[in-house]
């Protein structure tokens, strides 16, 4: 009974009613844009009608399916985590203990720790999805676990120094950079392949869009696998000695190395070179993270600073003196950052906005810290100590919303296998690395050198002669392109004054004309005026 | 007590109930959770260029039996599975094309066949041939006696059904038009005295028809009037024409200086486009029902498929054993191609060679819409551009291209040689278009 008269309620009064949610849902410009990938075309610039049209229905496909992405952010259906504190307190104050207690019992079970004394210090790696943890113990210890439902692939000891360890592209294969050589292990742990190619490195990272396991060794050498092929794509000495400060950008896959010097240089497998280089920091540097959008840059040197760069335009953005050195850092995927300082975890929000005075979150972990690393998709942070390792509830660090065809944390078996076959058809070329990734959908606009030499080609046509020699010049000279300018403007002077000069002449004999003939007729005027008139004048030469 | 909320999710949201269900895939558009979009997409671009030369396997099969070279084809206007094949021993067969098999035998000329043309409702065909006779044949049975014979004064090289009207037109010694049910031709047009050797009738603009003939000319008349309409006369003579089926101003001539000719008929005095590729004269030629390309075949032994409006070909068919290619034909669904050779044969191709016949799933279909969306992008990549454009051609057609091209090399030189060691203006410059044109007349 109730219910019906709940409906009759809602009946509207008038006969005539007007639908108040008529037509789509309405949709705010900014979340429009921020599915823009670049400025559209302006119409104007191009030439020809038929061209033109193709131009404007394009950009309305193009503008239509941002419209419906913006659209679709009403089916995400998570929210992000927060941590709000209570009046007169701040969120720093707050333990793991105390969040604990007002979360539910899932998240609970994610705050852990596992205690390995004995081969520490480990370092940690999480796996794409997020669901899998690997950690290596510099002693030797190498393991492999789904860390939510604490469910072990893995374990060994692999009698060696154990520098990096690394996920591969799915949660079946790792590699291990140890003492001499680095391996790759199943998820069985069983060894795979020796990679003799990688010795005595330091560092790892995987370029999971490339196939591209990137390594950084003890004799400042950079190399590159492709390991869908086996083969070595690049490899450079990069002279800068001991490389054991390496990371990736996310956005373009430029590696990133940090020097002694307190340099960072960055590194595409195409460039024999850095193709940046910055100076960061007064001493070495001792970690690099980059975020997710590949915009920001955070450094951290022995000095005890923490510097946030931008990556845009390789500027400072903000500089925070920690005070004792940060020995690790990372951006989680919501740009909170995490920093290991002796043995505690300073975490900062909003750093890349604004300039902070305190942490977010201050976390005691029972080692030394050797490497942390937030889990992707969840509100988590790993972190590798002297101890073992601990996992800590951070809220608001991950991306509540997951995109199942990049990364799914809860992919079956089958779904892993569809989307490993994928990946490797998608698998991008190492040549199309480079610091822009929107290059290829840019006009490639030719030189005046290469128009040239393309009109050399053509045939009987006389190629045109430029008047340009670029000079031979020693670096920190002027540059040609200036000094021609220059010639050109001599040039041009030199001209201009012989034009005024002969101007100057032609006005001075105008005058000079002008003055005589005045003269003569005053002479004349005045003879006449002197002189009587005679008979036998009229018989006289006349002035003409 | 703070205020807390952690990321905890319900795997009943994003894992599937029982095993029958399909996978739940949660899809977020951030542009940040997608990087490398350009590059991606471009790799998909490339490997599905190189996937479609993969299966770019255009040969279907063969329909063998005639005892003679083939030398004229006719599509049935009704059914797509039928197609009608004459022979230079007069004899006229008809297939089936999914089955491959001859159904139907009917010995039509001693002789020749030389043109052949069916009546609008498909019941009845209309053949001509070297033994001075045009027949008119009933379909619907096997044949034994055509239903009318016509005795005429000279062979009849051609003939064409008028697409409205009880009209038939031969071309011989001149254009005839027949009232169909007279013997006597209702009108015989002539523009000087020669062979004519093709004729074919508009099919939208129903009055008109154009012939070929062997003083290298092309001339259009009105079935309506007493004289021809315009004439055009080229350097060489011109083997076939075809009509637009969907332009009513636009055919296509296949010329015996190895180029097609576009026209528009209203503007004779220059061709539209030169489609250039052939090595050797071109034979026939055939528009694709959509207007949009059309399909030729050369003395050359290949047969190319040229789109209207581009100057080079964009495929190539050619076989061990294929000779040259009398008549090509392109079915009436857009999907196959026929090719008549001297050796007796006839070849079905498909029209877009690396085209999966046979129904498609959904997702299949899906899949290669956005795989030609894909190619459709990136088609000016010089990567993409060069696999795309790669075909592989009989040695002797590509030394023969090569030489080609030398020799039009060569030409170009001296002629610019010329040019510049004469009184400027005294060798003008000529486009490749009106090269090829010696007249106009009206």
């Amino acid at each position: 009974m109730a219910e019906k008269e709940t409906r009759e309620a809602k009946k509207p009064k008038n006969s005539i009613m007007k639908d108040i949610f008529d037509g789509p849902a309405p949709l705010s410009k900014h979340a429009v844009n921020r599915y823009a990938r670049g400025h559209e075309v302006d119409e104007k610039s191009v030439r020809t009608k038929y061209r033109k049209a193709e131009i404007i229905s394009n950009e309305k496909k193009i503008y239509s399916a941002m419209k419906d992405a913006a659209r679709a952010e009403m089916l995400l259906n998570e929210q992000a985590g927060f941590l709000e504190a209570d009046e007169g307190e701040h969120t720093s104050q707050y333990t793991q203990d105390d969040i604990t207690k007002v979360v539910d019992v899932q998240s609970q079970q994610k705050y852990f720790e596992v205690k390995l004394e004995n081969f520490g210090p480990y370092r940690i790696n999480y796996t794409r999805n997020g669901r899998f943890i690997l950690l290596g113990g510099e002693k030797g210890h190498v393991a492999a676990f789904d860390w939510q439902t604490k469910q072990l692939t893995c374990e060994m000891n692999v009698m060696e120094t154990v520098n990096d360890i690394q996920w591969l592209h799915t949660e079946n294969m790792f590699a291990v950079a140890q003492r001499l050589w680095t391996y790759i292990y199943d998820n069985q742990g069983i060894e795979i392949h020796c990679l003799k190619a990688l010795d005595r490195v330091l560092r790892l990272e995987f370029l999971p869009y490339h196939f591209l396991l990137v390594s950084a060794n003890e004799k400042s050498y950079l190399s590159y696998i492709d390991i869908s092929i086996g083969k070595k794509v690049a490899g450079f000495p990069t002279a800068y000695g001991r490389l054991d400060v390496m990371t990736q950008n996310p956005y373009n896959a430029i590696t990133l190395l940090g020097h002694s010097g307190g340099t960072v240089s960055m590194w595409s497998p195409n460039v024999k070179q850095p193709l940046v280089k910055m100076l960061c920091h007064r001493s070495a540097t001792r970690c690099i993270s980059v975020e997710q959008s590949g915009q920001y840059m955070a450094t951290s040197g022995i000095d005890g600073k923490v510097k946030i760069w931008d990556l845009r335009t390789y500027k400072l953005l903000h500089s925070y003196k920690v005070g004792s050195p940060v020995y690790d850092l990372s951006f989680s995927q919501r740009n909170l950052l995490a920093a290991a300082v002796g043995d505690v975890v300073h975490i900062y929000k909003d750093s890349l906005s604004k300039e902070i005075d305190a942490p977010y979150m201050c976390q005691r972990s029972p080692g030394f810290i050797r490497n942390i690393d937030f889990c992707p998709f969840e509100d988590v942070l790993g972190v590798g100590h002297s101890t073992g390792f601990s996992s800590y509830l951070v809220p608001g660090a991950g991306e509540p919303n997951f995109d199942a065809l990049e990364a799914n944390p809860y992919q079956t078996k089958k779904q892993r296998r569809q989307a490993e076959v994928k990946m490797l058809l998608d698998k991008i070329q190492p040549d199309l690395i480079n610091l822009d990734t929107a290059v290829l959908g840019k006009v490639d606009r030719k030189s005046a050198q290469d128009i040239l030499e393309e009109k050399k080609k053509l045939l009987y046509l006389k190629p045109e002669k430029v008047d340009f020699v670029p000079r031979y010049k020693k670096k920190g000279g002027s540059k040609t392109g200036k000094i021609e300018k220059r010639k050109k403007g001599v040039l041009w002077e030199d001209k201009r004054n012989q034009l005024k000069e002969r101007l100057l002449k032609k006005k001075l004999k105008l005058k000079n004309n002008q003055t005589k003939k005045l003269k003569k007729k005053i002479l004349k005027e005045s003879k006449v005026d002197t002189r009587t008139s005679k008979i036998l004048d009229r018989f006289q030469k006349k002035d003409s | 007590m703070p205020k807390v909320k952690v990321l905890s999710r319900n795997p009943d949201d994003y894992v599937r109930e029982t095993k029958k269900d399909i996978f739940k895939v949660p899809r977020n558009y951030n542009p940040t959770l997608h990087p490398f979009e350009e590059a991606r997409e471009y790799t998909r671009a490339l490997n599905a260029t190189k996937l479609e030369r993969l299966f770019a396997k255009p040969f279907l099969g063969d329909l063998n039996g005639h005892r003679d070279g083939v030398n004229v084809m006719c599509k049935h206007p009704i059914s797509l599975s039928k197609v009608f094949t004459g022979a230079c021993d007069g004899e006229v067969r008809e297939w089936d094309l999914p089955k491959l098999q001859c159904t139907k035998i009917i010995a039509t000329h001693s002789g020749f066949v030389r043109g052949m043309d069916f009546e609008s409702d498909a019941q009845k065909f209309w053949t001509c041939g070297d033994d001075k006779t045009i027949k008119l044949w009933d379909n619907t049975i096997t044949p034994e006696e055509p239903l009318q014979t016509i005795l005429t004064s000279d062979v009849p090289q051609g003939l064409s059904r008028h697409k409205s009207k009880e009209v038939i037109a031969t071309c011989g010694q001149s254009v005839n038009i027949y009232n169909i049910g007279r013997t006597t031709p209702s009108r015989s047009l002539t523009w000087g005295i020669d062979s004519i050797h093709h004729v074919a009738f508009n099919p939208i603009e129903t009055e008109i028809l154009a012939s070929c003939a062997s003083d290298r000319s092309i001339v259009l008349y009105d079935c309506r009037e007493r004289n021809p309409l315009r004439k055009v006369i080229l350097k060489l003579r011109s083997n076939k024409l075809a009509w637009n089926p969907l332009e009513a101003f636009t055919f296509t001539v296949a010329n015996e200086d190895y180029n097609l000719y576009t026209f528009d008929m209203r503007k004779l005095s220059t061709p539209v486009n030169v489609h250039m590729n052939h090595i050797s004269a071109v034979l026939d030629v055939d528009y694709s029902p959509t207007g949009k390309s059309f399909v030729s075949g050369s003395y050359d032994k290949t047969i190319r498929v040229f789109e209207v409006n581009k100057g080079r070909s964009i495929e190539v068919y050619h076989t061990k054993r294929m000779q040259r290619v009398n008549c090509v034909l392109w079915s009436l669904d857009n999907r196959y191609l026929l090719s008549a050779s001297d050796e007796m044969n006839v070849r079905v191709w498909k029209a877009n060679a690396s085209e999966k016949l046979g129904v498609l799933k959904t997702r299949e279909k899906e899949s290669m819409n956005y795989s030609q969306k894909l190619k459709q992008k990136y088609k000016h990549f010089p990567k993409i551009k060069g696999i795309s454009k790669k075909r592989h051609i009989p040695k002797a057609i590509y030394n023969a291209a090569s030489e080609i091209a030398t020799i039009r090399e060569s030409q170009k030189r001296k002629e610019s040689n010329r040019r510049a060691h004469s009184k400027p203006g005294a060798v003008p410059y000529v486009s490749e278009r009106q090269k090829h044109v010696v007249g106009e007349a009206k």
